[in-house]
């Protein structure tokens, strides 16, 4: 074992544990808070893996931002201190489910590479990782980028009530 | 051996480099205002007062309040100043003289300063006072909404040098650039004054309306572990400025006096953050927001087009 095997075993531990506690806490902030340090300990196994560009996206994006906007929504509708077992739903179905496709994915995985060795792969630099997406990737990624803007307008109609709304009728 | 020295002296610059900047602006302050500011301590125009306040604080009680979430309001001001002291390692100070120099310096150092916000809305939720909820819920909504023009400006400067690299950007920095990229260099300066909670955008913190925005509870060394945290604040918006925008050693005998030239920058922007507290009011809550997405955002777009342009021409 090298010390980035042991790195990578460790930073999945940890990603695993706070990614469990983030369903199976009853605190609710506390359960965001916990998704906070398993993305982060997911950034440290891209790092780990030298893409270091994909790392400090996931930082700047889930951690910077998702995770916090997830936070704030929950900070401006109800966020009591402690536990809420009124917002428990029953947990048996979720584990059968989660777990069952966790475990079936690791069974495939471990069976489909166990007995591969692949030779080392070039590190993710933002060099590289542009020319890919500018390159052989444009089509895409433009694509995509017209799906998110289109989501964004959608976001600002739905939240404006006055846009759209015909003269006369009240705003809601 | 050579990690050791690096570790150290980052570990140095991030001790003594905001208490210095503390101290000045107690002194700046006082002399704008009038009056004389810290005269005791130390003797000497109360050099020592920070070290004083530091060992006030230590020996203050830490108290938590009962109703809090013990561990959550405890790590809050931890993760307040972690982030600085990452993005500090990646600041060059000269020709070579980096704590850390990094292929994509200025991605990591914006994703990390991101971190931030998780911090502020820790130690407001925790606290279980309605004044740092309110404090934390205005905090979250400023860092997440300054942030965008401060990675545009950022990102515009990136795009003229070419490369991610602190380091690279500097070499790639020439005189002109002080025109080209002047609306980005605006942009990045207000808009990063915004992310450390500086006056005028201090509205998280509001000591009129919210006692202390979300530090309300906080005391002893945990509070001054936030005070810390806004002067390293104050160090490294002053660094990457003028790394990004000013040049960073770019000077007479760069090669020799790089270092001084970039202190002498980066304290000069400090200075000019002091000045501007104590001239400008507070901003309202509804008129920060809209600064910040009807002026910053639509100049640092600008700034990309601009710089694109005459990228292509040059």
């Amino acid at each position: 074992m090298t010390v980035a095997d042991v790195l990578l075993l460790a930073l999945g531990a940890v990603a695993v544990g706070s990614g469990a506690l983030v369903v199976t806490s009853s605190h609710l902030v506390r359960s965001g808070l916990y998704l906070v340090v398993s993305l982060g300990a997911i950034a440290g196994l891209y790092l780990v893996l030298g893409a270091e560009l994909v790392a400090w996206v996931q930082i700047l994006v889930y951690v910077g931002a998702v995770v916090v906007l997830l936070l704030f929504a929950v900070m401006l509708t109800r966020a009591p201190i402690g536990p809420s077992p009124d917002l428990d739903r029953p947990a048996l179905p979720a584990v059968l489910i989660g777990g069952g496709a966790g475990l079936g994915l690791a069974a495939l995985f471990a069976d489909a590479f166990r007995w591969a060795e692949y030779p080392q792969v070039e590190p993710g630099t933002a060099e590289r990782v542009g020319e890919q997406i500018f390159g052989a990737w444009v089509l895409p990624f433009e694509v995509l980028s017209i799906l998110l803007l289109s989501a964004l307008v959608g976001a600002i109609v739905l939240s404006r009530p006055d846009i759209g709304a015909r003269a006369g009728e009240p705003e809601a | 051996m050579d990690l050791v020295v690096r570790v150290l002296a980052v570990m140095a610059g991030f001790l003594v480099l905001p208490l210095v900047v503390g101290q000045v602006e107690h002194k700046v302050m006082a002399h704008m205002q009038g009056r004389v500011g810290p005269m005791y301590a130390g003797a000497f125009h109360g050099w020592a007062q920070l070290i004083a306040d530091g060992v006030k604080f230590v020996q203050k009680e830490d108290i938590t309040p009962k109703d809090a979430d013990r561990t959550v309001f405890q790590l809050a001001p931890i993760v307040a100043l972690f982030p600085y002291l990452i993005v500090i390692m990646t600041i060059p100070l000269g020709p070579g003289l980096v704590g850390a120099s990094l292929d994509i310096g200025l991605f990591l150092v914006l994703a990390v300063l991101g971190i931030g916000v998780v911090a502020v809305l820790m130690s407001a939720w925790s606290s279980a006072n309605k004044y740092s909820l309110l404090g934390g819920v205005r905090g979250a909504a400023q860092l997440l909404g300054y942030e965008l023009p401060l990675v545009l400006s950022a990102a515009s400067v990136a795009m003229a040098a070419g490369t991610l690299s602190l380091p690279g950007i500097v070499e790639a920095w020439q005189p002109w650039w002080l025109i080209w990229q002047a609306p980005a260099a605006l942009v990045f300066f207000v808009a990063g004054l915004a992310e450390i909670r500086r006056p005028p955008f201090d509205m998280p913190i509001a000591d009129s309306e919210l006692v202390f925005g979300y530090m309300t509870e906080y005391s002893g060394l945990r509070f001054a572990f936030f005070l810390l945290a806004e002067y390293v604040g104050i160090v490294v918006i002053a660094a990457l400025t003028t790394v990004l925008f000013l040049g960073g050693w770019h000077g007479p005998y760069e090669q020799q006096l790089g270092w001084l030239w970039t202190l002498l920058k980066i304290f000069a922007l400090a200075f000019v953050i002091i000045w501007l507290r104590v001239t400008y009011p507070r901003m309202r809550e509804d008129q920060l927001q809209r600064f910040c997405w009807l002026i910053l955002v639509p100049v640092s777009l600008g700034q990309l087009v601009l710089t694109v342009a005459v990228k292509s021409l040059v």
